[in-house]
């Protein structure tokens, strides 16, 4: 167990790379708090997979350090850093059995026999497969070699961190949500750093104490789920978060007055000499369909969701996501739309401006 | 639904039927039908019934041609699967060489078996072959066309030379084939180099590795050519393979009845070890290696 720091951490998979956008890993300052379970999400394509692969040391990053417990491991190896890693499909040794495969980093590592088959008794408990113990490895179906490779990742208990990624992608739903609680009962009980890659938000959320959402090479946030609800740092968290994401909408703002297509909102807060794309950003949980006063919108549909409605509009030729209660009866007179300025967010360049409370 | 019934359907098939006729049915029962007959010339048979059989069955001299024949597909085995697999490991996986190398080792199985047996039949000989005088200058004896030992060595290295590759190129597709976590998730374990062959490549492997024995022992089993042109079947009977001595039964000594049954016979050992080695591969496959 260990704290992980990254230090002007970039990563380019170009030999020579000259601009930013050669980087597949933009440049990233940040610890990961010792015993802590982090998510990293974004799209594919985003880096999430290569910031990973450098924190296990598959990987060589084109500049800067990673430090474990302020030790300098950015030339050891992915043995020497003892870390342990789950991949995307299941790896498992065919030829062995399931118990062989609990056991062999053990093995490797020369551990002693009794200590061995205790554990491996341990981590076939926890993963669900004592009965399958002494099957051979490859005759099993992809979940449950998946289980396989998660409890080979967890058998040593001495790792400096735990790596996932995308670890669920070929198990079955309701097997996801059983080993993603497994997962999180397994760190609040041997306090493991855990690093989990995915692009599910869901799985992120509920996995994670702090997910990092990663954008085009870029770590855009690190924050609770919930920071990452209210204040997203950049437009990207704040669509790529939530569903229906957060809708986004072009405006002028002077002071504390925003105008959007001539109507005004009145703001929370103040703002001074904003310059370039200028947008306000305001969740569908926070924006209500009413007959009074607002901005005027033409709905296009309604769906029904069980917990809720999703009314799909149109304001001003954007598309605009609004989130109405059950109960609540969408009357073809309700064609105007507030917001909660308590929740609304401004965006200067996708990234997310202060602003000064007055 | 209802199926159709239409017995014109029948001539859908007539073109595939005529072609398997021509190209295998009728030659084979070609041979079956010289097997159980004996003929005076003149094109007169007479109905042998089994004889031909029963007397190659207690014919020494096939006994030990497939002795030999046996013992030269087992040699050739032994060498080229694990030096084909070697080789394989230790070619780079990717660029510029891993394109050089595999065409570098294409090269030898493009070359006609005639062609290759006069290649190394050149290539040993004592008077003008760079290998056969070098050996000889060096003092150590030498002599494919005198000395048993060296003409076995001569055609199990030219067949090595030949065929080699082949095991190669079908291990390294194998070997490409494996995801690269695999080789991450090794190195994570902490797994030597020897178990990372053993639990990952190896196992990976061993689907082609099957195909690549089954292929090479049929054509081992069948070898003709250039063994042929190289030694001839000398020193006396030492390198007369299967295929040698039936070529000299049926045209050399124009014995067709015996060479038929000989024919029919080699057949099917050919089939029953290509069976069983097939067999024994798969269950093996089921049980993961």
């Amino acid at each position: 167990m260990a704290k992980i720091t990254l230090n002007n951490l970039a990563h380019s998979y170009y030999p020579k790379p000259k601009v930013e956008d050669d980087f597949a890993l933009k440049e990233l300052n940040y610890d990961w708090a010792d015993g802590e379970a982090y998510a990293l999400l974004g799209s594919s394509g985003c880096g999430k997979s290569t910031l990973l692969n450098i924190i296990s040391g598959l990987l060589h990053p084109s500049q800067g350090r990673i430090l474990f417990d302020g030790l300098d491991v950015t030339h050891a190896s992915t043995a020497d850093r003892n870390i342990a890693q789950v991949f995307q499909f299941p790896v498992v040794y065919d030829t062995m059995t399931v118990r062989n495969n609990l056991a062999f980093p053990l093995k490797n590592r020369g551990e002693d026999p009794l200590y061995i088959a205790e554990r491996v008794q341990q981590i076939g408990q926890m993963i669900g497969m004592e009965a399958e113990l002494d099957k051979p490895a490859n005759s099993l179906t992809a979940d449950a070699k998946q289980k396989i490779s998660l409890g080979r990742g967890m058998v040593r208990e001495d790792v400096n961190a735990l790596l996932f990624d995308e670890p669920l992608t070929v198990i079955d739903p309701h097997m996801k949500w059983e080993l993603r609680t497994q997962l999180k009962s397994l760190h609040h009980e041997f306090g493991h750093t855990m690093i989990y890659v995915t692009h599910d938000q869901t799985e992120a959320l509920t996995f994670a104490d702090k997910v990092a959402v990663m954008y085009d090479g870029r770590v855009v946030q690190i924050g609770t789920p919930q920071e990452l609800f209210e204040r997203p740092q950049h437009t990207f968290v704040g669509y790529f978060i939530g569903s229906p994401g957060m809708n986004v909408i072009s405006a002028d703002i002077t002071g504390k007055v925003a105008n959007v297509h001539g109507t005004s909102l009145a703001l929370n807060r103040g703002y001074k000499d904003l310059n370039g794309k200028v947008e306000i950003g305001v969740r569908p949980e926070f924006v209500s369909l009413t007959e009074g006063d607002g901005l005027p919108v033409n709905v296009r549909r309604v769906e029904d969701v069980g917990r809720h409605k999703i009314v799909r509009a149109d304001l001003f030729g954007n598309e605009i996501n609004i989130l109405v209660g059950e109960g609540v009866e969408v009357s073809p007179d309700m064609n105007r739309v507030t917001f909660d300025p308590q929740h609304v967010n401004v965006y200067v360049n996708d990234w997310l401006e202060a602003g000064e409370v007055a | 639904m209802e199926k159709t019934v239409n017995q014109k359907a029948w001539f859908l098939i007539l073109p595939v039927l005529l072609l398997v006729a021509f190209s295998a049915v009728i030659p084979l029962m070609t041979v079956v039908n010289y097997s159980v007959q004996d003929t005076f010339g003149k094109n007169q048979f007479f109905w042998a019934g089994l004889e031909w059989f029963e007397e190659m069955l207690r014919s020494e001299r096939m006994w030990d041609a497939l002795g030999r024949q046996l013992m030269f597909s087992a040699i050739i085995l032994v060498i080229q699967v694990p030096l084909g697999v070697f080789i394989a490991l230790n070619m780079p996986k990717s660029g510029i060489w891993s394109s050089f190398c595999l065409v570098m080792m294409s090269l030898p199985l493009l070359i006609p078996w005639n062609v290759v047996g006069t290649i190394w039949q050149i290539f040993g000989r004592v008077d003008i072959g760079l290998l056969g005088y070098t050996l000889d200058a060096l003092g150590i004896s030498y002599n494919y066309t005198q000395n048993t030992f060296a003409a076995w060595v001569t055609i199990i290295v030219m067949d090595v030379w030949h065929w080699t590759s082949l095991v190669a190129l079908l291990a390294f597709a194998g070997l490409k084939s494996i995801p690269d976590a695999y080789y991450q998730a090794a190195k994570i374990d902490q797994a030597s180099r020897w178990a990372i062959f053993r639990y990952i490549e190896l196992p990976k492997m061993m689907g082609v590795l099957m195909i690549a024995i089954l292929l090479r022992f049929m054509d081992s089993f069948m070898i003709y050519t250039e063994p042929f042109v190289v030694t001839g079947g000398g020193p006396g009977n030492a390198t007369t393979l299967l295929s040698i001595d039936l070529v000299k039964m049926a045209l050399g000594q124009f014995d067709l009845g015996p060479a038929a049954a000989f024919s029919i016979m080699y057949y099917l050992v050919i089939l029953l070890i290509s069976y069983v080695f097939y067999t024994v591969m798969t269950n093996l496959d089921k049980k993961g290696g």
